[in-house]
């Protein structure tokens, strides 16, 4: 009976890592199926991590086996050491071993941070393209200010170009993630955060919010499409088709609470409305803003 | 019972006092943590230097520190002399300095409503008045503390379990004097500048 | 008359209906049970009003069991609303009830079950292990306990009366803010919370002193067993991060309720000192939970080897040294808010360190089973079975502790596996292992082991059925909290796996009842009449099974680390008749109970704004304190010839056993 219960313990375990196994090729993995240079870095910052902290790892499972088979009670050939408790020599040497990984994940950590910063912006010879986002109750609001148009749920962007996303929100506090693109960051009322990003292939790539914000936050996704630099303009072209324009009045409008919006476009947008979404939760209302944006963006950081 | 059983009591007492008045500290902590970062959020309303009377502050000031001398000669009279008459004066006096002190910081507080510097206006308001409504509650506390320790002094004399009390009370009331010192530095002082 | 407490608050769904009626039928059954066998009085002396430090952590641990079961509840909700709401189907759930149901889960599982569950095992060992009769402050032990427990029930009733907090389990503001929730759910979060807390700071204060005053003579600190070690840094961490907590809370609170602009978006309030502070409070928290756990598997693993703890010394300073890590670590929970890259990389760094002393414990604990003689009792399978998956839940805390890393495993289910690894595989593990150890101790017979072994397989294998797919999902961008997911990413066939994973940890809980009535029903023959039934070495196990309330009829002299061990084995057997002294303890009394109520009503008064109700209940708390401390007749004497008696019938009763 014992033998049986091991034999379907042992094949089931196999059975779960071999569906694992094919549940994991047969899927898109997100973080770790990259699409732009600061998602590969990322991951590869994660693999490099994972193995370093291995080397302590796997020994301890190793002797956390052994021990338990060996040492058994009914093994009575083992050596029995009862008042053993204490070896200076093995306890230097695992003090030592974890330090030394410590050591080396501390210095990755420390290069890492500032490599990966989202504040820092992406080297390349083509010019950076910036996009405001806006996190609303419950959508994503992007405004291109060089293109002077704006998008709902949907975000697109030519390939191997530097994306300065300008981040803020209108809402209690979101998270902005493209998993394949890059790593996340807070989107807060009344403060200017950053993320850059450059995708390397074309494709349709799923961003969120990662921080609950309320009841429809679960509905709070978008689209980022990576395109060749004429696909880009031609899309640009098509939403200044669009009818609506986004003024005050109309941001007023989409600001209010709503849940599973759809894609929508905006022929324009009002000059400086992410400035002003950003100063509203600044100052009083009836006092003109004082500070320009340079000095708001040293704030936030 | 035995003298002895009941000193460790009080001692094991006033260890666990001062534990808690270190996590006291913490919470006060907090909420100066707090403060310091809030108190240039004025969002158009009125900011420290607009708001503060420093003569009546100093007074406040004078007054509580006061209270904390007199407390200090009630407890020497229960520790050392055993004077149950003084020990009890004593404690009156610094009841009512430590009710003045209550009673002036409410005006403080009414004044500023009256002039529409209500802890709604801004975010340094909030942090100011509650930093400040803190350790006025604490005083309150302290000032009920001190009015059921009167009357366990009248009932039982100074013995070992009275006197433990007042030592306790005592930690607390010089705390909050202390809370107080950095209050008044660092909120009204530097406010005033 | 009562503030915003209409009719209206009263449940509508079919869930909370049902949840309700459920709630009203147990509750009407325990009280005519009561009746039926006229058990009040029983009740009320024994128990309620009980001073005794094993009874108040006997309820402690009733208490987490209860909750256990609502927390559970919620999981499986959790669970089934994920695997039902993908594409076109929005499962059975909607999100205004799914997010009350996982802000739920997180508060009731971490303060209403690790922290009684934790402060019950506390209250049972530590004073039986530092040879004492009671802890320093018997009155605040039961006040504690009633703050908890009224914390626990106003949690509970929010399912019946209005709602609870559909914020996540740290209340976020601005969300948490009056602008975003609106209704009493918040409310009903921060005063649960805010009594509660004020209960383990309490706690905390009193065995912090416990420890440090009341250890029999000879019992110098570097002779304390391991887990009265992890209990007083644990205690340290309770006494400096519970008052962060109350501040925080306190805060919010007045912005809800005064309308003050401490975080708030907008009139100068800064949300992000909000979560700095809760997380300053939060970070500590974890460690509270899982240091005594370190200490039990220490126990534990001693005792089932059969051998002396390997590095003892290094044991205790690498306590140490995580009870100070613990508090410059608290920015790892929100790198992604965009601190800068050095604010960053330093508490990442600080972080990381922390895997040194939790990797010197993992290999003192190895080196404890090497060369020993292990028995795999059910203890020493949680033992084992906490050593392997804490390993995993570490791996993958330190990836987290990479800012860079983090950016893209932040607010996934990778972080919620994460944490699941380390709160199940290390303080559930843990305190399901000390309570199986010590339940010997309190109630003089040991739990069916065939059961515990069966418990604890459900338990691991459902713990990686459920949580390994939630890594998994994690990488592929699956955020938490979603009630709803997209139908095109294929998540649903892992969403099931989970849900599979869930259930068999549910039948290990199913188990864990089984395990108890089986276990009370054959109590006979697994009776512990040596007071020792592991073979131990620390002091609780040198006392009758169970203690008798003074504990030990004689305070023991301590020499070494292993007392009771030193007792049995020495020469210097005690033939000569113990000398029995007149012994002090503390009387019963309702207060704690009472003030607890007060300040439940002032709670209830304060989350439905009925203001009359909330200065009742206020006066009432400061009212009963001021009575409570004219009482100066709290303690009674026990005569040597009375003591003498109970411990002739104790020895009696022993042999009869035998």
């Amino acid at each position: 009976m014992k033998k049986v219960m091991r034999a379907v313990m042992v094949v089931a375990i196999l059975g779960f890592v071999v569906f694992l196994s094919v549940y994991i090729g047969t899927h898109n993995m997100g973080v770790f199926n990259p699409k732009g240079v600061i998602a590969l870095a990322e991951m590869n910052l994660i693999v490099k991590t994972t193995l370093l902290m291995l080397i302590v790892v796997i020994p301890v499972f190793i002797m956390l086996g052994v021990f338990s088979w060996r040492y058994r009670a009914g093994n009575t050939k083992a050596k029995y050491t009862p008042d053993w408790h204490s070896n200076i020599v093995l306890e230097i040497i695992w003090w030592t071993i974890p330090i030394i990984i410590i050591v080396f994940i501390a210095r990755m950590t420390w290069v890492s941070s500032h490599e990966l910063d989202p504040f820092r912006p992406i080297v390349s010879n083509v010019p950076p393209i910036t996009i405001q986002v806006v996190a609303l109750d419950w959508k994503w609001l992007f405004i291109y200010p060089e293109q002077n148009i704006a998008t709902v749920n949907f975000v697109q962007f030519p390939e191997d170009t530097p994306i300065n996303f300008r981040i803020t929100g209108d809402a209690p506090m979101n998270s902005f993630w493209i998993p394949q693109l890059a790593g996340q960051i807070y989107a807060m009322a009344g403060m200017d955060t950053a993320l850059h990003v450059m995708a390397d292939e074309s494709g349709e790539y799923m961003g969120v919010s990662s921080n609950y914000s309320g009841y429809g936050f679960s509905g709070m996704k978008f689209t980022a499409k990576a395109t060749s630099r004429e696909e880009f303009d031609l899309w640009i072209e098509t939403v200044r088709q669009s009818p609506d324009a986004l003024s005050s009045e109309e941001y007023e409008k989409l600001a209010k609470k709503s849940r599973n919006n759809d894609v929508a476009y905006y022929s324009s947008a009002e000059d400086g409305l992410y400035g002003k979404i950003i100063m509203k939760y600044m100052m009083p209302m009836e006092t003109p803003a004082p500070m320009n944006m340079s000095e708001m963006h040293g704030m936030s950081q | 019972m035995t003298t002895d059983i009941l000193n460790t009591r009080e001692a094991k007492s006033i260890f666990g006092f001062w534990i808690y008045i270190m996590s006291d500290a913490l919470l006060f902590g907090s909420i100066f943590a707090t403060y310091a970062v809030l108190h240039n959020n004025v969002f158009g309303g009125p900011s420290a230097s607009d708001i503060f009377s420093m003569p009546f502050v100093l007074a406040e000031t004078l007054i509580l520190l006061a209270s904390s001398f007199t407390y200090g000669l009630a407890s020497l009279y229960a520790h050392h002399h055993n004077e149950k008459d003084k020990v009890v004066l004593w404690l009156v006096v610094t009841f009512l300095l430590g009710a003045t002190f209550i009673g002036m910081e409410l005006s403080e507080f009414a004044k500023l409503f009256q002039g529409g510097s209500s802890w709604q206006v801004s975010g340094f308001l909030s942090g100011f008045f509650t930093l400040v409504g803190t350790h006025g509650l604490h005083v309150t506390a302290g000032l009920i503390w001190m009015g059921s320790l009167l009357a366990q002094v009248l009932r039982h004399g100074l013995t070992v379990r009275t006197i433990g009390k007042i030592s306790n009370l005592g930690i607390f009331w010089h705390f909050l004097d202390i809370v107080w010192i950095f209050i008044f530095t660092f909120v009204y002082l530097m406010g005033a500048i | 008359m009562f503030g915003n407490l209409t009719l209206s608050a009263l449940p509508h769904e079919p869930i909370t209906v049902g949840a309700g009626i459920f709630m009203a039928v147990a509750g009407a059954t325990i009280i005519s049970l009561l009746f039926y066998f006229k058990r009040w009085k029983w009740l009320w002396t024994e128990w309620l009003t009980s001073l005794d430090h094993k009874k108040i952590g006997v309820m402690y641990i009733i208490l987490a069991l209860v909750m256990l079961l609502r927390g559970f509840s919620d999981a499986i909700m959790m669970r089934l609303q994920q695997a039902l709401s993908v594409g076109d189907a929005f499962g059975y759930l909607p999100p205004e009830h799914y997010d009350q149901i996982f802000t739920a889960h997180g508060v009731i599982m971490i303060f209403f079950v690790a922290m009684p569950l934790m402060f019950g095992l506390i209250n049972l060992a530590v004073p039986l292990q530092i040879g004492a009769r009671d802890v320093a402050f018997p009155f605040l032990n039961s006040l504690s306990l009633w703050f908890t427990v009224v914390g626990a029930v106003l949690v509970n009733l929010s399912l019946v009366l209005g709602e609870f907090a559909a914020t996540g389990w740290l209340a976020y503001p601005p969300l948490s803010g009056i602008l975003y929730s609106p209704g009493v759910g918040v409310d009903y979060y921060i005063w649960a919370l805010q009594i509660a807390g004020a209960g383990s700071l309490l706690s905390g204060i009193n065995f912090f002193v416990t420890i440090l005053m009341m250890r029999c003579p000879g019992m110098t600190l570097m002779r304390m067993p391991v887990f009265v070690w992890t209990v007083f840094a644990s205690m340290t961490l309770v006494i400096i991060s519970f008052p962060i907590l109350t501040a925080t809370l306190g805060m919010l609170s007045l912005d809800r309720l005064l309308g003050m602009h401490f975080f708030t978006s907008d009139f100068g309030g800064n949300a992000m000192m909000y979560v700095n502070l809760i997380w300053a409070w939060g970070h500590p928290e974890v460690y509270i939970l899982v240091l005594p756990a370190f200490g039990i598997f220490s126990e534990v693993v001693s005792a089932f080897s059969h051998k002396k703890l390997f590095g003892y010394t290094t044991m205790i300073w690498a306590t140490i040294a995580i009870t100070f890590l613990s508090f410059v670590v608290w920015v790892h929970h929100f790198f992604t808010m965009g601190a800068g890259a050095n604010v960053n990389a330093f508490f990442g760094i600080m972080t990381m360190i922390i895997a040194i002393p939790t990797g010197v414990k993992v290999f003192n604990w190895l080196f404890t089973m090497f060369r020993g003689r292990i028995v795999f009792a059910s203890p020493m399978l949680w033992t084992i079975g906490f050593i392997f998956t804490f390993t995993i839940g570490g791996m993958s805390g330190v990836l987290l502790a990479v800012p860079g890393a983090d950016f893209q495993l932040h607010n996934s289910l990778f972080l919620i596996a994460h944490f699941h690894n380390v709160i199940i595989g290390g303080v559930v593990f843990g305190y399901f292992a000390g309570l199986t150890y010590w339940f010997p101790k309190i109630f003089g017979f040991k739990l069916n082991e065939r059961l515990g072994k069966a418990v604890f397989w459900h338990w691991i294998v459902g713990f990686f059925v459920a949580f390994v797919p939630l890594y998994i999902l994690g990488l592929m961008g699956m955020t938490r909290r979603l009630s709803h997911i997209d139908g095109s990413l294929g998540w649903q066939t892992l969403l099931y796996v989970a849900g599979i994973g869930v259930v068999i940890i549910g039948i290990g809980v199913a188990l864990q009842i089984l395990q108890l009535i089986i276990s009370i029903r054959d109590r006979r023959s697994n009776m512990d009449t040596t007071g020792d039934p592991w073979d131990g070495r620390t002091l609780e196990w040198s006392t009758s099974s169970p203690p008798p309330f003074y504990n030990f009829a004689v305070i023991p002299t301590v020499h070494g680390r292993h007392p009771f061990w030193d007792m049995k084995h020495g020469d210097s057997a005690k033939a000569e008749t113990p000398h029995y002294e007149d012994i002090h303890m503390p009387k019963n009394t309702a207060m704690g109970l009472y003030i607890a109520l007060s300040a439940f009503l002032f709670g209830f008064g304060l989350v439905w704004h009925i203001w009359w109700l909330a200065i009742a209940g206020a006066v009432s708390v400061v009212s009963l304190v001021i009575i409570r401390s004219f009482n100066y007749d709290t303690e009674y004497v026990v005569g040597a010839d009375e003591i003498a008696k109970i411990e002739v019938k104790t020895a009696q009763r022993k042999l009869q056993l035998l």
